[in-house]
């Protein structure tokens, strides 16, 4: 069964963005795009997520953070990566106070590049991030644990 | 009935032998074996009497009557010695007062009042038996343990067991005295004895704010008193009985002005709302002495007097206010209790405002409230011995009395902590006890004329009662892993007695469809002609429920395998498993959580005082009453 | 009197029920958001994924006060279809949400610690008008048995129009909804995450939203009472009820609990006293 795929729930997570993706994680939620249509809601509580959406790059604040979040959701889950920064630290990667992407502390699935990231690129983006979610429900299914090479 | 004056004599002589023994491990056992004889007394009293409806006993009065008028000016004498002692001229004055009124009852009018039968025995008399034998003996083996502790801990204080546990069971005699009583000369006798039991016991400890507390409890208890003995002198000077079967079976225009003034004692011993504080003050005593005010004995005694009256109250201006009395003392104590985080101060305040509920069924008086008003004593005297007794063997652990120092209680001391939640559900929750009785009230309210008031007090305050029980429950179950267990070093005896008292809980909530049928109905049929039951499918529905709440725990088996196990959400900050977190600048920190206690809206001293203010304007309209209802005229 | 088979059929159809209405009002707030909103079978589709999630917990009672919150929801729900007795439906259902808020409590978290103590403030706001109401069916019908009152020939709403309004007024708490959703949100997630719920993940919260559609469909049932004698009308009455209850909800901000409980006991106690005095001493209509 695929409710998996109909009712992804979100949480996200501003690693140490500018903001810029944020507002256009925050523009998916408007009328204009509307991402309720997928069954999608952002959660705001890691127990509750299924689908971890990171903006900015990793800092030394962010790191445990991050890895907390993560920790705590619930298998199977999966990692987007929203904005250059956060899939490699973009322009502030050679920063003395940033440590890079997002990959630098948990697996990420999906990267989805940009500055910012754009509101269609976002929802492509989860919509990957299902296929990946799906995968890895019917691993777990099957007895294998959900993170392959884990 | 041998057994009425078995019950009356062997705590009596288990309380002289006890005077008679040194400190010496075969004291202990003699109250272990007086607490199983007095239980096992009442035990026979219900097996032999539930069946024969009311009895009444001719007893001989005259040499029985004379010690006690004797030992009732000792009584005098040694409040009188003990207020000249500590330099109190109240109780002086009031015990001066009280003592002249009952040589003038008994000089002038008690020869020309005989009094055919002194003792009588029927349901209700039964129920009360059985509470004051099996949770009053209960509650004096639990205080075996607790005071060798409390001696442990408190080595200030000078050790007095011996006279200790002598009071403790001549107030369980005076008790059953209060029950058995036909003659209400002799019932104001053991009412007096109670009220010098619980002086000397509240001030066991000798400090300064144990002698104020138990001066306190003494003057309210002797206002009451007076009461209580001005309605002797009415009878002395214009009926010529004083047994009580006659005067309640003579109704509302013979006994209505004794009944008020019997209701007033009443309300004081019960801790009604202007003379509350006595009860609170009470506090200062060792626990089991709270325990046994609150459960079984004292507090019951004022109830069961204005109970007993409840017919005769029925229906008048009268008995309306003696219930309003009641129904806003529940509306006011439960909001208070809200504000208090002293474990033993909410028990108090959850106590008078459970006898404020069991006083409002009474003031109505109808029998759809009688029924409740039993069903209310014997469910609330149960579950609240078992929270006082918990509630002290975990201040002897955890050397607090305050409910946020109760955290995570159950993993520290599983078994203590789920008998107080089963304490605290039989107080609250259907399908337990108190939620039962509750019900009865409800029904009873509605039914009665100006039921409406009563409802909207009782629908509130039941609202209120919900808050603050779900929320220290909640403290006993947040948290765990803090701090070590520490069960081991609650005494068995003590554990013992509270799993006992827990049992009972659950037992009498199971049983209570045959309590009802076999106590309960047949002695409002007695009184008042017809009975109020609950239908067949609501007894079913209610076993269901108690049944689906015992079945359900056993879920937790399954719960336990097979599990992730994560740390609770911290807004991300790595947690450790006793909750310290990462704070700012990297400094570990604890998280501290504490209940809401809404003092702006329900706060202590205000909500006391307008509670005051009320019940003394309803006091003095219920006195007003017998003019209106023409009982003086 | 207790038909069985009400209540057979009320713990079957409920859920169904509860999810469509629950599918509705989504896809209703979204419109009025001017979205296009989710499917109707959304949720459907959430609880189905909740029950293929991972079983986390943070303590092991949290779930066993949640089953037992389940349980009883729909005990009580169940019991109000057969017929039952209305308070003990009312005592049930108080029994259910303290098991809520202690599975709440059990979970340890400062959040879900927060949503418990705001769900006592909120049981502690409706519970009068809820045993006033039932208090007010009584004198109305001179029955507690919801059969009984269901069964009453004339129309309810117009002897009891206080305690109709009332119910109204705390239909918002019960059904989580703004400006009264202080306890468990969608949206407070800076306040409080996920108050009440927050620790409650996979099948777990699943049991809580089955729980939630089942005390919807109670909760209409309730109102149902005061439009029993005729169905037609009933229906069309908690069709509108609901939209209202879903235009407020869109319509409104989140109020402090201070004013939510204020307010709610000024409202009960004006309005069912009203009421009920009018009943008892002019005998209604």
């Amino acid at each position: 069964m695929a409710y998996m795929k109909r009712s992804p729930w979100i949480i996200h997570y501003d690693g140490s963005s500018c903001n810029g993706c944020d507002i256009e994680v925050l523009a998916c939620l408007t009328p204009l795009y509307d991402v309720e249509r997928f069954g999608i809601i952002n959660t705001g509580n890691p127990k509750h997520a299924d689908i971890l959406v990171v903006t900015g790059s990793v800092n030394e604040q962010s790191r445990q953070v991050i890895r907390n979040i993560y920790d705590q959701m619930p298998e199977p889950k999966v990692v987007v990566a929203f904005g250059i920064c956060a899939c490699s630290g973009g322009v502030f990667r050679e920063c003395y106070n940033v440590d890079g992407g997002i990959d630098q502390v948990i697996p990420v699935d999906v990267y989805v590049p940009g500055c910012p990231v754009r509101p269609e690129q976002i929802i492509d983006g989860v919509v990957r991030a299902l296929g990946v979610l799906e995968e890895k429900r019917a691993r777990m299914k099957s007895g294998e644990p959900a993170e392959a090479g884990v | 009935m041998d057994i009425l004056l078995f019950l009356l004599l062997a705590p009596l002589i288990a309380a002289v032998l006890l005077l008679a023994l040194p400190d010496h491990p075969i004291r202990d056992w003699v109250v272990r074996v007086a607490a199983v004889v007095i239980g096992g007394a009442s035990c026979y009293l219900l097996a032999t009497a539930f069946d024969k409806g009311s009895q009444v006993v001719a007893f001989p009065t005259e040499p029985v009557g004379q010690v006690m008028t004797v030992l009732a000016v000792v009584i005098a004498l040694y409040i009188i010695a003990m207020g000249a002692k500590y330099r109190k001229p109240v109780p002086i004055v009031l015990a001066l007062v009280q003592a002249g009124l009952l040589l003038w009852f008994e000089l002038v009018y008690a020869p020309g009042m005989h009094a055919e039968h002194n003792l009588f025995v029927d349901e209700f008399s039964i129920v009360m038996a059985l509470i004051i034998g099996i949770i009053g003996s209960a509650i004096c083996v639990y205080a075996i343990p607790y005071m060798r502790t409390y001696h442990g801990q408190h080595p200030e204080i000078p050790d007095h067991r011996r006279a200790f546990f002598f009071v403790l069971f001549v107030f369980l005699s005076a008790m059953f005295g209060i029950v058995f009583s036909n003659n209400l000369a002799w019932l104001f006798f053991f009412w007096e004895v109670t009220t010098l039991c619980s002086f000397v016991l509240i001030g066991y400890s000798g400090t300064t704010e144990a002698i104020d507390n138990s001066f306190l409890a003494l003057v309210l208890n002797l206002v009451g008193g007076i009461g209580f003995v001005g309605a002797l002198l009415w009878l002395g000077m214009t009926q010529g009985t004083i047994e009580l079967d006659r005067l309640v079976g003579a109704g509302a225009a013979v006994a209505l002005v004794p009944a008020t003034l019997i209701s007033f004692a009443g309300l004081t011993k019960s801790a009604q709302l202007p003379f509350s504080s006595w009860l609170l003050g009470a506090m200062v005593a060792p626990t089991p002495v709270s325990a046994l005010l609150h459960s079984s004995t004292m507090v019951k005694a004022g109830v069961y007097a204005i109970v007993k009256f409840a017919p005769v109250l029925s229906g008048t201006p009268s008995g309306f206010f003696v219930g309003l009395v009641g129904g806003v003392t529940f509306l006011a104590a439960s909001a208070i209790a809200v504000t208090q985080s002293n474990a033993k101060r909410v028990l108090a305040y959850s106590t008078v405002a459970n006898l404020g509920l069991v006083v409002a069924c009474a003031g109505i008086g109808t029998y759809e409230a009688v029924w409740a008003a039993i069903l209310l004593i014997i469910f609330h005297a149960i579950a609240k011995s078992l929270l006082f007794m918990g509630v002290g063997s975990v201040e002897h652990q955890v050397h607090s009395r305050d409910i946020e120092d109760m955290a995570g209680l159950v993993t520290r001391m599983p078994r203590v902590g789920v008998m107080m939640l089963i304490g605290m559900a039989g107080m609250y929750l259907a399908p337990l006890g108190m939620l039962i009785s509750k019900w009865a009230t409800l029904r009873a309210f509605i039914d009665a004329p100006g039921g409406v008031v009563f409802l909207l007090l009782i629908a509130f305050g039941s609202a209120i009662t919900v808050f603050f029980w779900a929320k220290w429950m909640g403290i006993l179950i947040a948290r765990p892993n803090r701090g070590e267990p520490i069960e081991d070093r609650v005494p068995r005896e003590e554990l013992a007695v509270l799993g006992l008292v827990a049992f009972l809980v659950i037992a009498a909530s199971l049983l209570f469809p045959w309590i009802s049928k076999f106590l309960l109905e047949p002695h409002v049929l007695s009184i008042y002609g017809h009975t109020a039951e609950l239908g067949q499918d609501n007894i079913i529905i209610m076993l269901l429920m108690l049944g689906a709440v015992l079945v359900l725990p056993l879920s937790l088996l399954y719960f336990r395998s097979g599990r992730h196990r994560l740390a609770p959400y911290m807004g991300g900050r790595p947690t450790t498993a006793d909750m310290h977190f990462s704070g700012s600048l990297g400094i570990q920190r604890e998280m501290g959580l504490h209940n809401y206690y809404l003092e702006d809206w329900f706060g202590e001293p205000r909500t006391f005082r307008a509670g005051v203010v009320v019940t003394v304007v309803l006091i003095v309209l219920m006195f007003a009453g017998l003019f209106v209802a023409g009982g003086l005229a | 009197m207790i038909n069985v088979l009400f209540a057979v059929a009320f713990l079957v159809l409920a859920p169904i029920l509860g999810g469509l209405i629950a599918g509705i009002d989504r896809k209703l707030t979204a419109r009025m958001q001017g979205r296009v909103g989710p499917p109707v079978l959304q949720p459907f589709y959430d609880v189905g994924k909740l029950l293929e999630k991972e079983h986390v917990i943070v303590s092991v009672s949290q779930n066993f006060f949640v089953l037992a919150y389940l349980v009883f929801i729909a005990f009580s729900g169940a019991l109000f279809f057969a017929g039952g007795d209305l308070l003990l439906v009312v005592f049930a259902l108080t029994l259910a949400h303290v098991l809520l808020v202690l599975g709440a409590y059990s979970a340890t978290s400062p959040y879900s610690f927060i949503g418990a103590e705001r769900e006592l403030v909120q049981l502690m706001a409706y519970e009068p008008m809820v045993i006033l109401a039932a208090a007010g069916f009584y004198l109305a019908t001179g029955s507690f048995s919801v059969m009984e009152i269901a069964a009453f020939p004339r129309p309810l709403i117009a002897v009891l129009p206080g305690i109709f309004i009332g119910l109204f007024y705390v239909l918002t708490m019960k059904l989580r909804k703004s400006p009264f959703d202080i306890a468990t949100s969608h949206h407070a997630h800076q306040e409080i995450v996920k108050g009440v719920t927050t620790e409650f993940s996979g099948s777990t919260l699943g049991m809580v939203e089955v729980a939630h559609w089942y005390e919807t469909v109670f909760l209409l049932g309730l109102f149902w009472l005061f439009f029993a004698w005729s169905p037609v009308i009933a229906v069309i009455a908690l069709a509108i009820l609901y939209l209202a209850e879903i235009f407020i909800d869109n319509a409104t901000a989140r109020v402090r609990w201070g004013f939510a409980l204020r307010s709610i006991w000024a409202v009960t106690l004006v309005l069912s006293a009203a009421n009920l005095v009018w009943l008892q001493y002019f005998g209604g209509l």
